[in-house]
Formats: C-alpha cells, sequence, structure tokens
C-alpha cells in the first residue's frame, strides 16, 4: 500500500495528547534567571537617560542593562536565508535596545532577576527620562513631506518602493466606452495569536553560546544572534523543541538576540525570556496593514483593458521582511487576472506602529481582499455574475509566469470554482438572496486566490537531509525543515517510507527537534515550503541511503545491486519478488561484521529551483442583521488544489485552520491603536476578538488533486493558502446581502453601522440629530 | 502573614502536600512543583483555556487560580488520564483520530474540559458543545476537528448512534 495518500494519525499525537510533550519553557533549567524587558511608553522618542538606582536594590534583582550598554550593532531580523549578494540581504536598522524609541513598546532596557517577581518589580522601578518626538501612524501620512522621521536614512519613511509595468496603461485607457472601477481597501494590523508566547533561554558551553528557542527557523537564527553579538555564527548553537504554533511570527529572530546577548553578561548562566500575551502583541511581528487602490477599465464584454494598483504597506518600526510582503501582495495581481496593461506600485513605509513582519499568507489575503473586493464590482459594472467574471478573466490553463517559471498546468481555478459552487449551491442562492429586503438578508459571496510553493527564485531553496539505517530495519531521519503543529513530520515519515520501501511509516524516526550543532542545515518552517522542499531531499537521500543497503546486500547475499529491490521493510529479489532478508538482518548483519563493518547512513542536501502554483477559492454564505449591524457567517466552504495530499486528514485540518484565520480576518480581529499617543488600546485576547469556537460554523475543505509536476510526490503549498481567500468571500457575501460595498475589513458591526447608515439602511436618530 | 504556606490536596488520585509561595498561581504550583508540564500558559489572566485542570470535578483556568486555594481539593490534569501502562483514555485517542491536533499547545486544557462535559453523561447539541467549549483559544484547527472529537467521543460514552 502506498505510505502517501493516507490520513496516518500524527506521529507526534500521542505525546501530544498526554501531554508529555515539551516545548520550550518544558524543558527550562531550575537555575535560569528570569530577563524582564523595559518597554517604551512612547510611540516616537529618545531616550535621555534610566535611573537604574531603585531597580538595583530589589532584592533578587541581579544586573539592569539599557540601550546604552548594547554593542553598536544594527542586525536584521527577517527570518530569510541569507544572501551572498549584499543588495539582497535583509535591512539592518536595530539593536538589542535602542535609544531612539520608534513605537510604543519598543525595547529600552532589561532587568535580570533571580525570580520572576523580581524581575517585574525591577522592570516597574526603572525611571526613563524620554524627548518626545511627533510620531505618526499611517502609512500614506509617513510619506509626507515633513512628516516625523523614522530612519534617517530612509526619507520620507519610505523603505522600499518597487513597481510593476505591463503594456502601456496610460495608452490603453484611452479606448473608447471603457467602464472604469476604482476603490480604496483597508486592510488591518492583525497579530498571528498562536497559543504559546514565543519565548527562549541562553546559556554559554564550552565558550559557546546555546539558544532554546521557539521558533520556526533554528538555522536561521543562528546566524541572526551571531550577527547581532557580533560573534561567528559558528559559536552560536540553536536548539528548537516542540513549538506551539509560528504562524510566521516567528519566522524572525525576537528576543533570541537579546537573551543569548543577557547570558553574556551574567557571565553566561542561563537567562529566560518569556513573552508575556501583552508583549506578543505589540513588540513581536503584526501582519502588516496594507492599503491598496485600484483602478480597473473594463470593455462591455466584461473583458479587462488595463489595471493600475497601489499598495501602500504600514512597516511599522522597523524593517523585518520589510519590502518583501507587499512585493508579493503587488505581484499576484497580474497572474491573478492577467491583462495586457497594468501599472502597479508598491511602498513598504515606516510608521511609529509595531513591526510588521511575517504572517500566515505573507501579504496575500491582503491583496486578496483588495483584488477580490475590487473584481465583484467590476463584474457588477459589466452586469455579470461573479464568478462567470472570475471565469472568463482568471488565469488560463496554461499561463506562465516568466519570473517564478511557474505553469498553471490545468484548468484549476475553475475546477475548484466549480466544485466548490456546487456544493454550497452557489448559482441559486446568488439570485435568491439578491432580492432579500428584510431586516435580516442572507447572502453569498465568493472569492479566489493563488499562491507560490516556497521562495524560488527570490531567495535560496535548499534542503538537507540526514537518514540512518537502525539495527531493528528501522530509518532515523532528520532535516532542517521543522516542525510548528502543521503536522510536518508526519509528512516526512510518510515520505521516507515510501521513498525506501519501507512497510510503514512508523518504521520511520524523524527526529523532531533541531539542533544547529547536529541537524542537516535547513531553512525551516515558512512560506509554505516545507513537504514540497523537503519532499527532493527524502527522495534524493532515500535513493542514496537504498544504494548504500543494496550494496551492502550485494555481498550478503550475491545478488547483483540492479537486481533487488526494498518493498515492505525487505530486501527482495526483483524477478520473483522473493524476500532475500529483512532491513532488519542486513542492518545487524552490517553492523556486527568482523570484517566489514558499516553503519549504513546517507546525508545529502538538494537545491530546489522550481516553485509550484497553489490554488483554491473560499464560498461564504451570510446573515446580515441590518439594524443590529451584525453578520452571521452561516456557511463557509474551502476547495484547494495543492496537488497530490500527502495526509488527507491532516491537510484538511491544516484547511480548517487557515479558514478560521480568514473568518477572522474577514468580521472580527484587528489591533487597535490610540491616535493621540501611539499606544496599543487591545493587545490582549480578550478585546482583540480573536474567534472563539462560537464564532464559526461548520468549517468544509475540500480538494481537487491535480499532481504537481515538479515535485517527486506530486504535491505543493498548503499551509498559507487557506488563509488568503476567506474575508474577501465574507465581504462579497455582505455584499451581495445588502448591496452595500465594504472596502475595509474586519466588518465589524462598527464598520457595518457607519456604511449601513451612509448606504440609507438605517436611520441613526442619534446621528441625525447631531447633523441638525 | 507568611510568604509560604503549605498546601495539601489531591492531585491525579494522589494525597500531595508542597509548600508554596502565597503568590503563587495552582499553574505555577503544578507545573514548577509537580513537573505537570501539560498545564500550559497562553496568557496567564484567564483568557485562553490553555492552563485548564479540574477542581474537584469542575474546569478552572489554574492560571488565575491561588495554589493556596487548592487546599483539600481534588485536582485533575491531563497526565491524570493516562493508565498505568500508558493507556489512553477514550477522550484522548479521540482527538487523536480526528486529528484534533496540531501544535498541541492548546490540547491539554481543552482534553481536560471535554472531561468535564463527558461526565455530565449529558447528550448536548453542537451550540451546547460550542458554548462549553468557547473558553479556549486554538489558532490552528478552527475549532471543527476538536467538535468532532468530543461529540464522537459523547455519542460513544451514551452508546448513541452518532448523527454526521
Amino acid at each position: 500500500m502506498n505510505k502517501v495518500g493516507q490520513s496516518e494519525v500524527r506521529v507526534d499525537g500521542y505525546d501530544k495528547a498526554t501531554g508529555r510533550t515539551k516545548y520550550y519553557e518544558d524543558r527550562m533549567p531550575a537555575d535560569a534567571l528570569y530577563v524582564r524587558i523595559k518597554h517604551a511608553e512612547k510611540a516616537h522618542a529618545i531616550v535621555k537617560s534610566i535611573d537604574t538606582e531603585a531597580a538595583m536594590k530589589i532584592p533578587g534583582v541581579v544586573k539592569v542593562l539599557t540601550c546604552f550598554d548594547v554593542p553598536d550593532i544594527p542586525f536584521p531580523t527577517a527570518g530569510h536565508p541569507w544572501s551572498m549578494d549584499p543588495g539582497h540581504q535583509d535591512v539592518a536598522d536595530r539593536k538589542l535596545l535602542n535609544t531612539h524609541v520608534r513605537y510604543w513598546g519598543d525595547d529600552i532596557a532589561v532587568v535580570i532577576a533571580e525570580n520572576e517577581v523580581a524581575a517585574n518589580q525591577g522592570v516597574r522601578a526603572l525611571t526613563v527620562e524620554y524627548e518626545e518626538l511627533p510620531f505618526v501612524l499611517d502609512a500614506q501620512k509617513a510619506m509626507e513631506d515633513g512628516a516625523p522621521l523614522l530612519h534617517e536614512q530612509y526619507p520620507n519613511n519610505i523603505l522600499k518602493h518597487t513597481s510593476n509595468r505591463l503594456g502601456d496603461y496610460q495608452n490603453a485607457i484611452k479606448e473608447e466606452g471603457l467602464i472604469k472601477v476604482e476603490g480604496w481597501y483597508d486592510t488591518p494590523t492583525v497579530q498571528h495569536c498562536h497559543i504559546e508566547n514565543h519565548g527562549c533561554y541562553a546559556y554559554e558551553e564550552n565558550g559557546r553560546i546555546v539558544v532554546v528557542a521557539s521558533t520556526q527557523i533554528p538555522h536561521i537564527i543562528r546566524r541572526v544572534v551571531g550577527q547581532a553579538l557580533g560573534r561567528p555564527w559558528a559559536d552560536i548553537q540553536v536548539i528548537k523543541p516542540y513549538i506551539g504554533g509560528g504562524f510566521g511570527n516567528k519566522q524572525d529572530a525576537l528576543y533570541e538576540p537579546l537573551c543569548a546577548w543577557c547570558s553574556t553578561q551574567v557571565g553566561g548562566r542561563c537567562v529566560r525570556i518569556d513573552c508575556a500575551r501583552e508583549e506578543t502583541f505589540v513588540s513581536n511581528r503584526v501582519r502588516h496593514a496594507i492599503r491598496f487602490h485600484i483602478i480597473s477599465w473594463l470593455r462591455k464584454d466584461g473583458t479587462i483593458a488595463a489595471r493600475k494598483v497601489e499598495c501602500f504597506s504600514n512597516q511599522g518600526a522597523y524593517a523585518s521582511h520589510g519590502h518583501s510582503i507587499v512585493a508579493k501582495g503587488m505581484g499576484s495581481f497580474h497572474q491573478h487576472y492577467p491583462c495586457p496593461n497594468m501599472e502597479c506600485d508598491s511602498y513598504t513605509v515606516y510608521t511609529n506602529r509595531p513591526v510588521a513582519g511575517a504572517m500566515r499568507g505573507y501579504g496575500m489575503p491582503q491583496a486578496s481582499f483588495a483584488d477580490e473586493s475590487n473584481i465583484d464590482e467590476c463584474a457588477r459594472a459589466v452586469g455579470m455574475e461573479p464568478m462567470e467574471f472570475r471565469r472568463k478573466n482568471i488565469m488560463p490553463q496554461g499561463y506562465k509566469d516568466n519570473f517564478s517559471g511557474n505553469v498553471n498546468y490545468y484548468d484549476t481555478y475553475r475546477e475548484c470554482m466549480k466544485k466548490g459552487a456546487e456544493i454550497i449551491d452557489y448559482e441559486r442562492k446568488l439570485k435568491e438572496y439578491a432580492n432579500d429586503t428584510g431586516k435580516i438578508r442572507r447572502g453569498i459571496g465568493m472569492a479566489t486566490f493563488w499562491y507560490n510553493t516556497a521562495v524560488y527564485p527570490i531567495s535560496l531553496e535548499t534542503s538537507s537531509n540526514r537518514m540512518l539505517l537502525n539495527l531493528d530495519g528501522t530509518v532515523t531521519m532528520q532535516c532542517g525543515e521543522t516542525e510548528i503543529g502543521q503536522g510536518a513530520d508526519t509528512a516526512y515519515a510518510q515520505m521516507t517510507a515510501e521513498a525506501l520501501g519501507l512497510k510503514s511509516y512508523k518504521d520511520v524516526h524523524v527526529v523532531s527537534c533541531q539542533d544547529t550543532d547536529i541537524t542537516p542545515t535547513g531553512l525551516g518552517a515558512y512560506a509554505s515550503r516545507q513537504t514540497y522542499v523537503a519532499g527532493f531531499s527524502i527522495k534524493q537521500t532515500a535513493e542514496l541511503l537504498k544504494e548504500k543497503i543494496l550494496k551492502y546486500a550485494c555481498e550478503v547475499t550475491r545478488q547483483a545491486v540492479a537486481n533487488m529491490d526494498i518493498e515492505d521493510g525487505n530486501i527482495i529479489r526483483k524477478g520473483d519478488k522473493q524476500v532475500l532478508m529483512s532491513l532488519k538482518e542486513l542492518a545487524m548483519t552490517a553492523q556486527y561484521n568482523p570484517v566489514h563493518s558499516e553503519h549504513i547512513t546517507a546525508e545529502s542536501t538538494y537545491t530546489i529551483r522550481n516553485n509550484a502554483y497553489s490554488f483554491g477559492c473560499t464560498f461564504a454564505e451570510v446573515e446580515v442583521d441590518i439594524e443590529m449591524c451584525k453578520t452571521k457567517l452561516v456557511r463557509i466552504v474551502n476547495v484547494h488544489d495543492c496537488g497530490n495530499l500527502i495526509n488527507p486528514a491532516l491537510a484538511e485540518a491544516q484547511v480548517h485552520g487557515g479558514m478560521s484565520m480568514a473568518i477572522g480576518y474577514g468580521l472580527s480581529e484587528q489591533l487597535i491603536f490610540d491616535e493621540k499617543t501611539g499606544k496599543p488600546l487591545n493587545n490582549n485576547l480578550l478585546d482583540y476578538k480573536l474567534s472563539t469556537f462560537m464564532d464559526h460554523p461548520n468549517l468544509e475543505a475540500y480538494f481537487i488533486e491535480n499532481p504537481e509536476p515538479t515535485s517527486p510526490f506530486g504535491t505543493k503549498a498548503l499551509g498559507e493558502p487557506p488563509a488568503c481567500s476567506g474575508a474577501p468571500a465574507i465581504r462579497n457575501a455582505i455584499l451581495n446581502a445588502t448591496g452595500v460595498a465594504i472596502n475595509k475589513n474586519p466588518i465589524n458591526p462598527h464598520v457595518l453601522f457607519a456604511e449601513f447608515s451612509k448606504a440609507g439602511l438605517i436611520n441613526d436618530p442619534w446621528t441625525e440629530k447631531e447633523e441638525k | 502573614m507568611s510568604q509560604y504556606k503549605v498546601v495539601h490536596c489531591n492531585i491525579n488520585g494522589k494525597d500531595v502536600e508542597k509548600v508554596v509561595d502565597v503568590r503563587a498561581s495552582l499553574t505555577d504550583m503544578l507545573r514548577n512543583e509537580y513537573h505537570l508540564t501539560s498545564v500550559k500558559k497562553g496568557c496567564e489572566v484567564g483568557e485562553c483555556g490553555a492552563c485548564n485542570v479540574l477542581i474537584d470535578g469542575e474546569a478552572f483556568n489554574s492560571c488565575i487560580y491561588l495554589a493556596v486555594w487548592a487546599e483539600g481539593k481534588h485536582i485533575r490534569t491531563l497526565e491524570g488520564l493516562v493508565g498505568p501502562n500508558g493507556e489512553l483514555s477514550d477522550i484522548q485517542q479521540a482527538f487523536i483520530d480526528e486529528t484534533a491536533i496540531q501544535c498541541g499547545f492548546c490540547t491539554p486544557g481543552f482534553i481536560m474540559t471535554a472531561v468535564e462535559i463527558l461526565e455530565a453523561n449529558t447528550l448536548y447539541t453542537d451550540d451546547e458543545l460550542r458554548k462549553l467549549l468557547s473558553g479556549h483559544l486554538c489558532r490552528c484547527t478552527g475549532y471543527e476537528n476538536i467538535l468532532r472529537a468530543v461529540k464522537k467521543t459523547m455519542y460513544r460514552r451514551l452508546g448513541k448512534e452518532i448523527d454526521f
């Protein structure tokens, strides 16, 4: 039986169901000192002085370090692979602690203490003298001349501006009879909200620094810690145990560099940094709030003549992943709905807000919200049904993107839309609901997306792998692509068993914990890459291991290597399928042979120079209570083509999680800031409005399995895709229900109240009185 | 009042006592004094449910329950559900079988609330189950498979056919 394509239970299921799984804090040395961070309480300021005397007098406080003590080394934090090209390296714009405070929550000092209470008391006892500066929270306002400047080397706060030009937009829009559909679309600042906050601990061992961290990217963290401390990278050892979710927040160097440095300041003793939930919201990373301006020019026949797209991405205080996010979002437009004339510009702009970094979808949920909102209005403008308009204009089969080399091999988009529409009975409901006029109105909407798999050709794509034949005939496998909850280890076990011819995925022991001293170098978990990229190195390494096994078997069985194979954990003769010996017999013989002893192992690196389009769509059905300005999501269906499913049950579960994130993005989640001070106002799980058990209908996930030809296992991206198209589908359903086009998310009652008032759907006596 | 106090209680069926800091939460005591690391810290202010344990049969966020209040109480954590030879309880097996576990960080808290639900010997509707489970936050699963796991186990325990 095939090992891939089966809904096997997770390899870490038993330990997680019994609470045995160890996360970083469960491995904490008992003598670790507590490091607590003093966060600035100004949105923009210069720290003039920090009085540490009172803090130092608190019993248990060991040391206080401030922004005036740290090494003068700016470093980058983004979890990107290192680039040998200096022009392609991440922006190094922050220090371990900063004297120039650039957002409310910036790190300006630490207190190291023997216990948590003393550390917290110490932080409260610090007296900070600031020179306050004017601040700016909005990306477009930050671009204006005379706006407060965050980083001197970036005039008008523009971290980067890139454009994409196709054909001749200016000339194309002169065509007679074109219909113009223009809109501004606003997406919010949201946070990852993995249930385990980021944390780490660090200590010195034999003159090197060991960092144990809740991270998605141990090998990249090693490099960043080395950079930040001015130490050779090999001086750093990073260990990644199981982690309680990441979603991109932990694809960044968060507090690992600061923690490592603090250890060096107390003689190499073990120190710990544990983010509180309130810190996770503000002083880790958030999703970029991006504002889009789209102008679509349509012909009466429903074709698109030209499009203009402007994107303003709110970076917050430091570069982190920076322009990569909006660049990816902007790059989606011309591929999603190919059009001969396009003028696209994107700006990434520093503001005095929390730092935006990677988050599930990496610019696509934002772009998808804007694009799919605008496309729905385009359909209405030419009097077409929204799905029909998409079928007419969406990326066709055979489309090739010359930059990534991606090809749309199948007619996937249309297949996904067809399936989703049938399941939810889209076409009938669309017509039926359009005439709803009561106080409670029903609506149905849809949206589509595409997503890349991994990051080739923008950055290095590589995966390394090590396999060891154990004495019982099982195989131990290690790679640098991390398990972060998504189920990667289980998929690896299935692919390894398949590639080697083992009896079961249970015969593969995936070493889940990455240790940069031991684990083959990999890049970690991001870009929906793990299963795809690890697939290459698993296949290649399995073939190397198999070759070694059969070569040794040749000595024992005297059968030619070419005449043998491995099936169900046995070495067989191909011609008659006769079992020659089991892998266990072979391993024991090889290890304990007094004449020729061998521990059979293989290791290899595969450089991936491919990418793959992943596709899908969401259908959403809503009930809108006009007077209460509330939306109830009645039904939601996602359909994905991520190639062959390695593990259908895990794939479905992963889609559920992404759909949930998309529902929050569409209806409830956002971080809000006090306009007068820049202070975050709802950085806790109560006020932030993360979706709860009661905010969801059943989540329905379906697949179209078109095998991806570039992958040895026919698979491609699924981790991030489910988060992309949910919010605009909900938005379009609300449009269908009410006739009101909402151009910002989350579409919460505050937004609906304003929009319904404007549209005359509700009359608010209070507002009317004010106006009079 | 002294800063330390002896707390006697029964944890997972065993009578125990330890000296604890009177300021410590039950989460701190269970994790630090008894090494019951299934009790997770996700917010420490009673919002996320990761630290949930059963106190005299009732689900509580142990992060906002003082350790000293545990005096004389019966406390159950996820570790207590496992049999002497590592046997899983039905609800743990259901979480595995229904793919209700991803990163696993919210899992212990969820399972303990599920135990409270199941021990009520009541056939709840989906809406009721959603409400009973809504004290827990999860970012990985969208709650879908957790509902399936709890619902299926509830039907099995009550000897009823499931209507999915």
